[in-house]
């Protein structure tokens, strides 16, 4: 670790990895929901236990986002961090709220939680993944600010990197775009068109330039490769996201009311979409093939592999599966969609997020640049345990997707009613709550793996 | 990637393709916006309709249900509810109505969210209204 303000860090990744915990326990809780339909009912209900799950994924996410930027904005811009003590204030303020939010979805019912927080001044609540109090959501763009504040600080008084710029757009994308959280107009159609500009150009467009930046960082620094050369490949890949990206929200736009030259529109450039995934996983691999050193963090490099292979598998390859308007006619909104949604967000987000906390971790822990090897094993074990559990999760998804479309909407007059078609599919959300048992148990070897093999040297290679 | 391919190109093609295709982006989104009152038959927005949509979400319906196949896949499809159960808004209103406290053992369960004849009536008026929307024929049969 090269400056000191780096540090500050630490704290985002190990909130982060907390919330992360919390966020696969109740996703254990909805998947035996999904076939015990009164475990935990009245007290949990499904759409608290969903809200909950949904809600401390994208917020750990984001601490993890900035972790990585108060990571890597200093050492590349060579200076320390502007305000290392508004980013801690802002940590606390950030986990406070997000608890407070969570323990709210928890113990009152949401439309007392509605009330309580003044919904009825600027109602914002009830929206998919939007579903935070208003007040929640005006905290949300304070600490996003006041972030993105000490950061642009740090980068303009220091060297500019195409690391550091791709991540500063990326990440004032990410605030400007949630500003559109805040309009909720009566018309259901024109709410659900700028839902998506949150939604859509956040994880299909500016997220992607969160995630280019962070794996050229770690790829800089794991590999040796010429910056140059990474940085090159940087634009490119975030060019062809937002080329295809940008016209591809056009593939939430199909069935929502607007017009229909969306069809087309949206299938052909969100058909597009997996070119830059795909190109990320070229990419990784030719500069770790390319590499002109060592280094001894082994598993960091596992899960920068990891994160380009299973993003483009999970947002790219899933993604194309169901984009195309016909196929999408028939698979929109059903167990496809859930399929996709967890194996791109895994694949894309958590993965990277784990792949900084990983290179970063063991030099902020006191470690010349790696854990021990005992500690890296174990990890490894973590990564295949998880990444493959996630891989079946996905599979038995698809599968009972598959099966949902078949019976309930194409069967003409015999189509089944959703409830008992349902039924039918059970057996595959027993098979996916098992492969999500194994996916804890990973998460739990994850863990574990920091206390582990502290005293001994990491293996020079 | 060759070395005829320099970064200060990428770079070019990364801030024009953007900016070109966030511009094709907002000129498309503006015509969607003008194009819609044509669809979302705005002029029945009464403002019973929006207290329903309001009642809808803050009861988080999203959280169980999708409306026009958006939301959660654990409770049937609402966008055509109205036309499920036969036309008619006093089917929803009964539905809403008579969830058992409790639930029912071994089931999936809706809560019962204790609402006011005004609310029921007005989130039934919202869904009849969704139910008009023009969404080019989607759900592909009446099950949603």
């Amino acid at each position: 670790m090269q400056y000191q303000s780096q540090m500050v860090a630490k704290p985002y990744f190990i909130a982060a990895i907390g919330l992360f915990v919390a966020q696969i326990l109740f996703g254990l809780i909805m998947g035996l929901q999904y076939v015990m339909g009164d475990f935990l009912f009245p007290e949990i209900p499904f759409n608290v236990a969903r809200m909950v799950h949904t809600n401390l994924l994208i917020v750990w996410l984001l601490f993890g986002f900035m972790g990585a930027s108060y990571y890597l904005v200093p050492e590349e811009s060579e200076t320390e961090l502007h305000s290392p003590k508004l980013a801690l204030a802002l940590f606390w303020i950030f986990l406070v709220a997000g608890a407070l939010t969570i323990v709210g979805y928890l113990a009152v019912p949401y439309a007392t939680l509605a009330k309580i927080t003044g919904n009825d001044l600027l109602p914002t609540m009830g929206r998919e993944f939007l579903e935070q109090p208003t007040i929640t959501k005006i905290g949300i763009v304070i600490v996003a600010l006041g972030f993105l504040f000490n950061i642009a600080m740090t980068v303009l008084k220091g060297r500019k990197t195409t690391v550091n710029l791709v991540l500063l757009i990326g990440l004032t994308g990410l605030a400007v775009l949630f500003l559109f959280s805040f309009y909720n107009p009566d018309n259901l159609v024109l709410d659900k068109m700028f839902w998506w500009w949150v939604v859509h150009l956040w994880v299909e467009g500016v997220w992607e330039l969160i995630l280019g930046s962070i794996l050229a960082f770690v790829l800089i620094k794991t590999t040796g490769v010429d910056r140059e050369v990474i940085e090159k490949w940087l634009y490119v890949i975030i060019a062809m996201t937002l080329i295809t990206g940008i016209i591809g929200t056009g593939h939430h736009y199909y069935w929502i009311g607007t017009p229909e030259y969306w069809q087309l529109l949206g299938s052909v450039f969100s058909a597009m979409e997996p070119i830059p995934f795909f190109m990320m996983t070229v990419f990784a691999f030719n500069m770790i093939n390319r590499r002109r050193r060592e280094h001894p963090n082994k598993v960091a490099v596992l899960w920068a592999m990891g994160t380009a292979v299973m993003a483009f598998l999970g947002a790219g390859v899933w993604g194309f599966i169901h984009t195309l308007s016909p196929v999408n006619f028939y698979t929109h909104g059903s167990q496809i969609t859930a399929a996709h949604g967890h194996m791109a967000f895994y694949g894309a987000y958590v993965m990277i997020v784990l792949t900084i906390i990983s290179y970063a971790m063991p030099m902020m822990r006191g470690r010349a640049a790696a854990n021990s090897n005992k500690s890296q094993v174990m990890e490894m074990w973590s990564f295949w345990l998880m990444t493959v559990s996630m891989v079946f999760i996905t599979l038995f998804l698809t599968a009972a997707g598959i099966l949902q479309v078949y019976l309930q909407r194409m069967g003409g007059d015999a189509a089944l009613s959703f409830m008992v078609a349902q039924e039918k599919i059970a057996l595959f959300y027993w098979l996916r709550e098992g492969a999500g048992v194994v996916f804890l148990i990973g998460l739990i070897v994850y863990i574990a793996s920091f206390f582990v093999g502290g005293k001994e040297r990491a293996e020079t290679a | 990637m060759s070395g005829a391919f320099t970064k200060s190109m990428a770079r070019n093609i990364f801030y024009g393709g953007s900016a070109f295709f966030i511009f094709i982006f907002l000129a498309l989104s503006f015509d969607t916006v003008r194009a819609l009152p044509e669809r979302d038959h705005r002029e029945n927005i009464t403002p019973q309709v929006a207290l329903g949509k309001k009642v809808w979400e803050e009861n988080n319906c999203i959280g169980c249900h999708t409306l026009m196949g958006e939301g959660a896949y654990y409770a049937p499809e609402l966008g055509n509810v109205y036309n499920r159960f036969g036309n008619s808004k006093e089917a929803i209103i009964g539905f809403i109505k008579s969830r058992p406290v409790e639930g029912n053992p071994g089931r999936r369960n809706m809560p019962q969210f204790n609402l006011s004849d005004e609310e029921l009536e007005a989130v039934a008026e919202f869904l009849k209204w969704t139910s008009e929307i023009d969404d080019a024929n989607w759900p592909p049969n009446i099950q949603g």
